[in-house]
């Protein structure tokens, strides 16, 4: 394998991935997050403002998705295959919910009528909270591992995803997507709307502090060996303490009304929880339960070192390209949320 | 029914369903960038509601085309892992370049183009229109090159053996540039934009029998029949160059396409006809020798028969082959037949007169649509038994570890879904169309509903 400033294609390509996964958790989590707290906003009006606030963007938060999957695909396809085979009820729950998000959102401003939006409402919001549980949930299962044969293939059974560990990382992660998703409303509101999606978001940064704590509790008593990199090397420690910070900085930042700080440091929470499950689970891809020896890991499930070379240059290319127009939508969109005869 | 067949009617499922949409918002793109740029030109107000009115049209039908997109992306992982596994070193960099090269291009400016009306200046608006409608052609771009090295692989080569065989990329742009990628891309493309442009057609011409909103309808009408007059008079050439190439790349497709057995004769050329696959006859109205004809400039060449195959390697359906590509082509005739008189007419000035015609423009939105279906029918079930021809086959591209009963589970839960998902979709497109296009200096845009409980709109 090839290697690209002192670091080997195959890892390039793991940060990459991580990266992606990374955006996605940030960009469509505050879309998620608020479609998951959509029923505890109760006026028409503030419903709106909450869909218009992420209406112009949640379909281009979508992509980052798309380009994980290919990602995988792409560069890792024994993971990809085995994944989505082993992931398959779950998987396809997922993405039912993500049809239904997409058109809940379309469809719901279409009609006045007053059952028509409620019913839309609800399933916007329902759609949201599956889409959330279900991606921690896999989440939760990849970070376990899966029993897997020598063709790396998923041998077990899918009832087995819902063990303690995964329903926690499930919860947690819903908790996380609805403080984010609430500080971005708030960022996004004035007046009442704003001072009510305070109070929530400083809830949902409870919710999420107590299933994250409880989450850890239950790692370091049941799961040990998850944190074992970042207990033998404590230079890794950095990562809990800046997730430790951003954290407690979310109330401080509310209060004083600097809802952009707040923001970002939901983005940080979000980014150094990931970081923290790829040291833990690097270099697997998904880590065999049954025998090591079948885990898939960025050694053994790599593309060609062609296609790696094609793949990094895509990314060089493309990076900076997306960047630059998802700045320049968020730009347009930036401020409170106006609406106009254009609005949902 | 065993997880080969359920997969295989799930993937057949739940592509077509989503075809329905990609090919509407490319060709509804190219329309609203010629309309877009009819307002910046000429600054009337006229073109200015045209384009927001087709605008809402294309969020409703772009917005489903994501929701059931997404799906597709990761169906290779589900259900075909072995599949996924033995082509991803190829498949996967094309896709990974259509999420980042055009998806992304698409959805991001897609805000702008929905709600960026009053927040960005015109020329800057008309920018996001045209780059919306260049990211859905380039999704276009990676999607049917990924298909194409299937029909016809290039630029790999094959390592390991028997369960861990896979193909690795040699030649990146041999596997871009193979053999039938440039036919079919265009093909695809040519046969969006008779999609989009028999959309606008069909819906301006409803207004035209109702006499309603006469001032928009009937310069749109023009627009969309130019757009559909040179799509289907270039779609004839493009179908004949496609042939060529299946002739060449794909002989055991083509004999089924015309249903031709016998290698030593000539092949003839249906208008339509039946095959029975039993007896290995074809029976219909026929120009003799017309396949050869076409491939060889000769009437009397020999073409190759599906019996040069062995059964196990040649298409399972092949009067179902046969059948969908017939009305392809019949479909392909009735537009430009269509779209040719539609335009004498206009250059006669007499193109609004005649009732009947604008019936049937109302009607023939449902034949690019079906088109469209059968073509790829066509393709993908004239490339049987093989996932990637010669290659691979269907039957070993499955998940191992993925049951049937889960799959019925899927296939179960995307009918359901799918089915409300229409209904919703023809009942709000229908509403929209009765609605009409509304002049946006007042208020009449904004619905009771909202108005009451929304201040800003109020005093706005």
């Amino acid at each position: 394998m090839g290697s690209f400033l002192g670091l080997d294609y195959n890892v390039w390509w793991f940060l990459v991935f991580g990266a992606v996964i990374s955006g996605y958790a940030i960009l469509d989590g505050f879309d998620l997050g608020a479609g998951a707290l959509h029923l505890f906003l109760k006026k028409e009006q503030s419903r709106r403002i909450a869909l218009n606030a992420i209406g112009p963007i949640w379909d281009g938060n979508e992509v980052w998705l798309v380009i994980g999957g290919g990602a995988l695909f792409a560069g890792f396809p024994v993971a990809y295959a085995a994944i989505f085979s082993a992931f398959y009820i779950p998987f396809f729950i997922f993405l039912i919910g993500l049809i239904w998000r997409a058109v809940a959102i379309e469809f719901r401003s279409k009609e006045p009528g007053r059952l028509w939006r409620l019913s839309w409402d609800f399933v916007y919001s329902f759609a949201c909270i599956v889409i959330a549980l279900s991606l921690g949930l896999m989440l939760g299962n990849v970070a376990l591992g899966l029993p897997l044969n020598d063709q790396k293939e998923f041998t077990g059974n899918w009832l087995s995803f819902f063990n303690p560990f995964s329903i926690l990382v499930a919860v947690t992660t819903l908790a996380l997507f609805m403080m984010h998703g609430a500080i971005y409303l708030a960022m996004k509101t004035e007046n009442r709307l704003y001072t009510k999606l305070t109070i929530l978001a400083k809830n949902f940064t409870v919710f999420f502090v107590m299933s994250f704590a409880i989450t850890t509790v239950y790692t370091l008593l049941y799961i040990p060996h998850l944190s074992d990199r970042i207990k033998s090397n404590p230079q890794f420690f950095i990562f809990p303490l800046i997730m430790m910070l951003a954290i407690a900085n979310i109330p401080r930042m509310l209060n004083k009304g600097k809802y952009r700080h707040a923001f970002a440091s939901s983005c940080v929470t979000i980014a150094s929880l990931l970081i923290m499950v790829a040291i833990e689970v690097f270099p697997n891809l998904l880590y065999a339960t049954n025998d090591a020896a079948n885990s898939i890991t960025i050694h053994n499930a790599v593309a060609s070192e062609k296609t790696m070379k094609i793949l990094l240059l895509i990314a060089l290319i493309g990076t900076p390209l997306v960047a630059l127009y998802t700045s320049f939508v968020f730009w347009t969109f930036k401020g409170k949320v106006k609406l106009d005869e254009m609005s949902y | 029914m065993d997880v080969e067949i359920l997969s295989r009617i799930q993937f057949a499922f739940t592509i077509a369903f989503h075809y329905i949409y990609p090919p509407l918002s490319i060709g509804l793109g190219l329309t609203l960038v010629i309309m877009e740029g009819m307002y910046l030109k000429t600054r009337n107000p006229i073109y200015e509601k045209m384009t927001r009115f087709w605008i809402k049209i294309f969020a409703l039908i772009f917005g489903i085309g994501v929701a059931t997109g997404i799906i597709m992306e990761f169906e290779f992982g589900t259900n075909w892992a072995a599949y996924s596994k033995y082509v991803g070193d190829i498949f996967g960099s094309a896709l990974a370049a259509e999420g980042i090269f055009a998806f992304a291009l698409e959805s991001g400016f897609l805000g702008i183009l929905l709600f960026g009306w009053n927040r960005v200046g015109p020329k800057v608006h008309f920018f996001a229109t045209v780059m919306v409608f260049l990211g859905s052609m380039f999704s276009a771009v990676w999607i049917v090159v990924a298909n194409s090295w299937q029909q016809t692989p290039a630029g790999y080569h094959i390592v390991g053996e028997g369960m861990n065989a896979r193909a690795e990329i040699t030649d990146f742009w041999a596997m871009v540039f193979n053999p039938s990628s440039v036919d079919r891309l265009t093909h695809t493309w040519l046969g969006a934009f008779l999609a989009g442009s028999f959309l606008v057609l069909s819906v301006n011409a409803y207004y035209i029998l109702k006499k309603k909103h006469l001032e928009i309808a009937k310069p749109a009408f023009k627009i969309a029949l130019t757009v559909a007059l040179i799509s289907s008079l270039c779609q004839l050439i493009s179908g004949h160059s496609s042939a060529d190439g299946v002739a060449k790349n794909q002989p055991a497709k083509l004999a089924a396409m015309e249903g031709h057995y016998d290698s030593s004769a000539a092949a003839d050329m249906y208008l339509f006809g039946w095959v029975n696959d039993k007896e290995q006859k074809t029976s219909g109205l026929a120009i003799p020798g017309g396949l050869s004809f076409l491939v060889h400039q000769d009437f009397k060449a020999p073409i190759t028969g599906l019996n040069a195959f062995k059964p196990e390697d040649r298409p399972g359906q092949v009067n179902a082959v046969f059948q969908f590509y017939h009305i392809m082509i019949s479909i392909g005739m009735i537009l430009i037949a269509l779209t040719v008189y539609a335009s004498w007419l206009w250059w006669r000035g007499k193109l609004f007169d005649k009732r009947w015609l604008m019936l049937v423009f109302a009607w023939a939105v449902l034949l690019p649509q079906i088109g469209n279906q059968v073509g790829w029918f066509t393709a993908e079930m004239g490339r049987q038994p093989w996932v990637v021809y010669g290659l691979l086959r269907t039957s070993d591209g499955l998940s191992k570890n993925v049951q049937a009963q889960q799959v019925l589970f899927s296939l179960i839960l995307f009918t359901l879904v799918y089915t409300i998902l229409f209904i919703l979709f023809l009942y709000l497109l229908n509403k929209k169309i009765k609605h009409g296009p509304v002049d946006y200096n007042t208020k009449e845009v904004i619905d009771e509903g909202s108005k009451r409980d929304n201040p800003i709109l109020q005093h706005g």
